[in-house]
């Protein structure tokens, strides 16, 4: 079924009996050309983009959960390019772009909203590093803008400005972020992947990757042995675990990220405002709810919460730029695994193993990178070749050390990132 | 989650900075090659379950080997990283 306007008038008049379910729940086939393990985000827009760009439908997701269980569902739903390093710069632009005609694309509304993303900066230092991170953004044809101080204050009345330990000096705008409901991004995916023909299978673990003589042959899962030609790993926080199957090391290990949301407001901030020197980050959602977070908790953890320190940094963090967020109320928290990588930039390759690929790292920023990270992988599984955006994501920049996309500056320890 | 550090007594995680896994306790041979170091610096066990990892006890300064739960957090042993335990 096509959305559009008619079918909501006509259901409003018929009871809302006529919507049929988004997808089907096919049982696995024995064979398949393509299996993707992880329903996630980054799994569904892959499986879209075989189907859709290279006509591939021979294919499984093969989800252990349900779509929308892991990180996608979990995120705080920032979209942006304004990244500036070269590999992660292209990469982002790209996504962005696709982020900017995806409704349409998919006939499913992901509720984009392009309310503008601020940056703050507290030095003169930190000044400079955006105005560099800014041209950087324009160079690569995305927009920024520099803010002073009464600049911010125009968009942002509400912040305290002459706090003692970080003064607001000014901000970097970048017009064309925003935010997007997360579950609609993997539910609309899900939903074309699907109307092309793909498997969306729910409930099914992987539990072994199947190889012989340097060669991938299929999975083992906890609903039988699937056959396949060709093996796509793309379990973010898990990735550690699935690779493992394949007798791989992957440069990854797994944090929690925390965030929170208010009880439902009325509209009082209405951009994505990003208080880095805080940790602290923060938007509202369309149902009124104020969505912030911060810094992960920084030991390695599996469990999908985390503790108290972070919490009480992240409310003082909060406290500190806007003392009128004391008035609301938290409604609850939560956490997600984040496969966090050595230079805080992600990994899309090919493996040791032939028919086995690689796509994982995406440390805290997976999200937006949701389209142009599927469109990629999509190229690379169907063509054997790096697509020219993402073709710096190599597995080997770890061994070789050429091509290290450090963002932060901070070195080869995960959790820094 | 509460660390035990084997100078002070067991105390708040607020106290602690994480080091990462404590594979970087088993550094490779000055001679043992190029990817024996790239694995070293790069690559984790990254377990779900029980784990072994490095803390820094910001007050006494003290680098302790912790056994953890990453599923569970629970903390259950630490010893001081000059032991030599990996
Ligand atoms: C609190 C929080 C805030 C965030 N905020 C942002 C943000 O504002 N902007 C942004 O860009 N990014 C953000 N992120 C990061 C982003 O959510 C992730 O990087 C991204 O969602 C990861 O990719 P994914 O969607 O494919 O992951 P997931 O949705 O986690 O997908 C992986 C899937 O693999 C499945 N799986 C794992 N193992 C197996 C197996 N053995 N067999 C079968 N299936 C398996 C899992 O069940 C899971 O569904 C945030 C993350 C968190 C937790
Ligand atoms: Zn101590």
């Amino acid at each position: 079924m096509r959305y559009n306007a008619w079918q909501i008038f006509k259901e409003a008049f018929t009871g809302q009996t006529g919507w049929k379910p988004v997808w089907r729940d096919p049982e696995p086939k024995k064979e398949y050309d393509i299996v993707l393990i992880g329903g996630g985000g980054h799994g569904l827009s892959t499986a879209y983009y075989l189907a859709k760009n290279h006509g591939l439908t021979n294919i499984a997701v093969l989800e252990k959960g349900y779509i929308g269980s892991g990180n996608i569902g979990r995120n705080t739903t920032i979209v942006r390019a304004n990244y500036f390093l070269p590999g992660n710069s292209e990469f982002y632009s790209h996504s962005l772009k696709l982020w900017e005609g995806l409704e349409s694309d998919l006939n499913y509304n992901v509720m984009h909203s392009q309310r503008g993303l601020i940056n703050l900066f507290h030095s003169d230092g930190q000044r400079d590093a955006f105005v560099r991170r800014g041209n950087a953004m324009i160079n690569q044809g995305d927009d920024a803008v520099l803010l002073d101080r009464d600049g911010v204050r125009q968009h942002l009345p509400y912040i305290d400005f002459d706090n003692v330990r970080f003064p607001v000096y000014g901000g970097l705008l970048h017009p064309r972020g925003g935010t997007a409901r997360h579950d609609a991004v993997a539910w609309g995916y899900a939903r074309g992947a699907d109307q092309r023909g793909v498997d969306l299978i729910q409930n099914c673990e992987v539990t072994g990757i199947d190889i012989s003589n340097g060669k991938v042959t299929g999975v083992q899962t906890s609903r039988g042995p699937i056959r396949a030609k060709k093996v796509a790993m793309v379990a973010a926080g898990r990735s550690g675990q699935v690779a493992a199957m394949a007798g791989m090391r992957l440069p990854i290990e797994s944090h929690v990220l925390q965030a929170f949301v208010t009880e439902g407001l009325k509209p009082v901030i209405d951009h994505v405002v990003s208080f880095g020197m805080g940790h602290f980050y923060i938007s509202q959602s369309d149902k009124g709810g104020l969505v912030f977070g911060g810094d992960l908790d920084f030991y390695s953890s599996y469990a999908q919460r985390g503790n108290l320190p972070m919490k009480e940094h992240v409310m003082e963090a909060a406290m500190t730029l806007m003392p009128m967020i004391g008035k609301a109320k938290v409604l609850r928290s939560w956490g997600g695994i984040m496969d966090m990588s050595p230079d805080g930039s992600p990994i899309i390759d090919r493996t040791h193993v032939d028919g086995l690929f690689v796509n994982c790292g995406w440390n805290y920023g997976g999200f937006k990178a949701v389209p142009a990270s599927g469109w990629a992988y999509a190229h690379l599984i169907a063509t054997g070749k790096p697509h020219d955006t993402a073709a710096r994501y190599r597995l080997d920049r770890f061994t070789t050390g050429r091509g290290i996309m450090d963002e932060e500056g901070t070195g080869s320890q995960h959790n820094l990132h | 989650m509460r660390i035990t550090c084997p100078h002070c007594g067991e105390r708040d995680r607020r106290e602690f900075t994480y080091q990462g896994a404590s594979e970087i306790m088993a550094r490779p041979d000055a001679d043992a090659g190029v990817s024996a170091f790239a694995d070293y610096l790069h690559l984790r066990d990254n377990p779900a379950g029980d784990t072994r990892d490095m803390w820094y006890h910001d007050p006494c300064g003290a680098w302790i080997v912790v056994d953890r739960n990453t599923v569970t957090h629970a903390v259950t042993g630490s010893t001081l990283a000059r032991e030599g335990r990996t």
